[in-house]
């Protein structure tokens, strides 16, 4: 008998059992959430689980690039804060102050200055084309980048100090705000692409390291171009695509918002199951697992892996702009690593990395939790106060309030640190099919 | 000549001591890099933490400079170092080195160290609040050396504080100490073997454990000395550290990662090339300004990025090495 027509214990499909785990996990989320509604009102209930809708949309995104591909992406903060700026632009109501003066015609022509000037550039590296010396050609091309760059960003700036003087900021272009998380969804992916073209050919590292900075670089464009998004100053209230808590009550309204952002997940949930098991899917996880095989088998491993990066960052981007979009306040200052990175996450690799389900049930958990924890921390807090004052005649110190909320960063971390040493696979593992 | 000086201590000054600061930090990465294999995310939160710790040694201990004469945050930078050391060899110990024994991907441990850094952040934060706080306190203050420049017409005088000074002379210690110890000590050049090939090394009778305890306890003593010195020369600030997490990284890889002496090079050069960009080259062309043309009109301002925006220079030289020469100036070992 040869082995071939033995049985073997791992290429048999898996018997489909009943799924016990996942319907225990989901009574007890589902209690939760019952709880959350009896004792905290319907209304602010609602809006916990809008938010958490939209944290699901963000686990989505890191699910596929961690996950699926065990890309490691730390700035997902930077992409829901483009997401978060496209819902912005694109809903604000239209600056008629801007867009009345010759302020647009200005910007248009730094702009196009700017456009010209990259041509130049771009020529100039060339040159050697025409006979020119290499070493000649890089001077050439590196100072004329300097000069005109110099030259451009000068114009750019008297403008932009104009727009901001004379109009306060550009405003936004009165569409519906699911133009904005579509275009931020289409810009995100363009940022990853950008990041992803540099790093995903390098060591995984890379581009932690380099998704970290341009997460942090993104804040601070949006944070200080005070002509484009109004900086600290923030723009409020952004428009909802659907009927505001004005016309129909806070519950009602968040019920119906929760309903747009459930139809959300329920389409990218089924189009990633879709592509999970297929072929695509199974070519995505054999890179994952193992690269050099994948490689053998001839397939284009960088492009793969560009591929998922950014369908993950379009996620990312999509999610942020609704999340924005229904807090109804764009602040650049409100993006924090912690909230927006860390968060997400811990949701990732708690609910289960490579699992959508268990991403879902991971964002929903976590999130409760997170919001849960606030007053309990500073519950924690004034009592460690009250104990200190009665027992040691303790003064505390001023901002106790703001440092009690630095214990929930300890918390988070500890979290990431105890998942990957226990439960490396999730609560809810990704179940990898034998076919036989 | 006044427009010199201005760029000597705008420029020449400045980004030696934030070269200096970012080349030390840089040392303690890449050696990480080096025996463990992954990217130590918590290192920023660790210089913190070695500033953290000389803030408490300095309330505790207030007066005890003025017996040496020095500054008292120098004089607790030792203390400081051993605790900081002791940290680090612990959060080894409790945290990657279970990871370590699981054999997981590099990545994983990246991973690991965000956990831990975010640890970080948050006990430092819950104890020492979330503004920052001079490290000079009961009535020291920083010198401030005015060396007046003996030419005809020059007003403005080079400006050097004490801190600096301090910086200058530990930077120079620091890489000559490592230099030695790299190049002359049993330790060292075990370090290098193992860093060159673990597995080699392993064969060859080095006890690779001592190797990881040894790199932990020197990464953790520069990085407070890194985190003082920065703590120092401005104030001590518990939030930087995604901040400075990406400067130390870019100048670890421009360097070449695994590679120290390449590491303490790309410290300096992200360090000065943060200070040129965001340095307004308008006041070096005011002088010959007389001699442009009508039409070209001098703008006030032409740095290259403003301030606010410094963290882009760090990210555009990591972006720039990584699609130019991945492996790093010098070539680094680990790609």
């Amino acid at each position: 008998m040869s082995t071939q027509d033995k049985q073997r214990e791992d290429l048999v499909a898996t018997p489909s059992r009943f799924p016990l785990r996942e319907v225990v996990l989901f009574t007890a989320l589902l209690a939760a959430i019952l709880g959350i509604y009896a004792m905290m009102g319907a209304a602010y209930s609602t809006r916990m689980l809008v938010e958490a809708a939209c944290y699901a949309i963000l686990a989505l995104g890191l699910t596929i690039q961690w996950g699926y591909a065990g890309q490691f992406n730390a700035g997902v903060m930077g992409f829901v804060a483009l997401g978060g700026y496209c819902a912005m632009a694109f809903s604000v109501p239209v600056n008629g102050a801007f867009w009345d003066s010759e302020l647009p015609g200005e910007l248009a022509r730094v702009l196009l200055y700017g456009a010209a000037a990259a041509v130049l550039v771009y020529g100039a590296t060339k040159l050697d084309r025409l006979g020119v010396p290499k070493t000649l050609r890089t001077v050439i091309a590196v100072v004329l980048a300097v000069v005109l760059y110099l030259v451009v960003i000068s114009l750019l700036r008297g403008v932009t100090g104009e727009i901001q003087s004379r109009a306060g900021f550009i405003g936004g272009l009165g569409l519906p705000a699911w133009t904005g998380w579509i275009v931020g969804g289409a810009l995100a992916g363009a940022v990853g692409y950008f990041i992803g073209h540099i790093c995903l050919g390098l060591r995984s590292d890379y581009l932690a390291i380099a998704t970290l900075g341009i997460a942090e670089i993104i804040k601070a464009f949006l944070k200080n171009s005070d002509w484009l998004t109004r900086g600290t100053a923030t723009v409020s209230p952004l428009p909802w695509p659907t009927p505001g808590p004005a016309e129909l009550g806070f519950t009602l309204s968040r019920a119906i918002y929760l309903s747009i952002t459930a139809v959300i997940i329920a389409v990218i949930f089924f189009l990633l199951h879709r592509a999970y098991h297929a072929p695509w899917g199974r070519m995505i996880r054999a890179i994952r697992d193992n690269e050099v095989s994948a490689a053998a088998m001839g397939k284009d491993i960088n492009r793969r892996r560009l591929e998922i990066f950014v369908l993950g960052c379009i996620l990312m981007g999509i999610g942020g702009g609704v999340l924005t979009t229904f807090n109804s306040l764009f602040d650049p200052d409100g993006y924090l690593p912690l909230n927006h990175t860390f968060l997400v996450l811990v949701m990732v690799i708690l609910g289960g990395p490579g699992n959508n389900l268990g991403t879902l049930f991971g964002a929903v958990a976590v999130y409760l939790i997170w919001i849960m924890s606030e007053p309990l921390a500073l519950a924690l807090m004034s009592l460690a106060v009250h104990v200190g004052d009665l027992w040691f005649a303790w003064e505390p110190p001023r901002n106790i309030e703001s440092r009690a909320l630095q214990a929930r960063v300890f918390v988070i971390g500890l979290l990431i640190t105890l998942v990957l040493r226990f439960a490396p696979k999730g609560l809810l593992p990704e179940k990898v099919k034998h076919h036989g | 000549m006044n427009e010199l000086v201005f760029f000597i201590n705008n420029v020449v000054i400045a980004g030696s001591v934030t070269g200096s600061i970012y080349a030390i930090g840089a040392i303690g990465v890449t050696l990480i890099f080096s025996i463990m294999r992954f990217a130590h995310f918590a290192h920023a939160d660790m210089m913190t933490f070695g500033a953290f710790m000389v803030l408490l040694l300095t309330m505790a201990f207030p007066g005890a400079g003025a017996v040496v004469g020095l500054p008292t945050p120098v004089i607790m930078l030792p203390l400081a170092m051993v605790l900081t050391a002791l940290l680090a060899v612990g959060i080894d110990k409790v945290f990657y080195k279970p990871l370590r024994a699981h054999g997981v991907k590099p990545i994983v441990m990246v991973i690991g160290s965000l956990g831990v850094t975010l640890m970080l952040q948050g006990l430092i934060r819950l104890f020492a609040g979330t503004s920052g706080q001079s490290l000079y306190m009961a009535g020291e203050r920083k010198e401030i050396y005015r060396l007046a420049l003996p030419f005809e017409g020059v007003r403005a005088p080079i400006v050097i504080t004490e801190p600096q000074v301090i910086l200058f002379v530990l930077t120079i210690a620091c890489v000559v100490g490592l230099h030695l110890f790299l190049s002359r000590s049993r330790l060292g050049k075990a370090m290098r073997a193992m860093s060159d090939n673990p597995d080699l090394a392993r064969a060859s009778g080095i006890n690779t454990n001592a190797i990881v305890a040894v790199t932990w306890v020197i990464a953790g003593g520069l990085a407070a000395i890194a985190g003082t010195l920065l703590a120092l020369d401005v104030t001590f600030k518990p939030d930087l550290s995604f901040f400075l997490l990406l400067p130390i990284f870019a100048a670890a890889i421009v360097g070449g990662v695994g590679h120290p002496y390449g590491a303490i090079a790309g410290g300096f050069v992200v360090g000065f090339a943060e200070t040129l960009a965001v340095f307004n080259w308008a006041v070096l062309l005011r002088p010959i300004a007389h001699h442009f043309p009508e039409w070209l009109e001098l703008p006030r301002n032409l740095a290259f990025v403003g301030t606010e925006y410094k963290i882009v220079v760090p990210f555009f030289i990591l972006v720039a090495i990584l699609v130019w020469r991945p492996t790093g100036i010098f070539k680094g070992k680990v790609i």
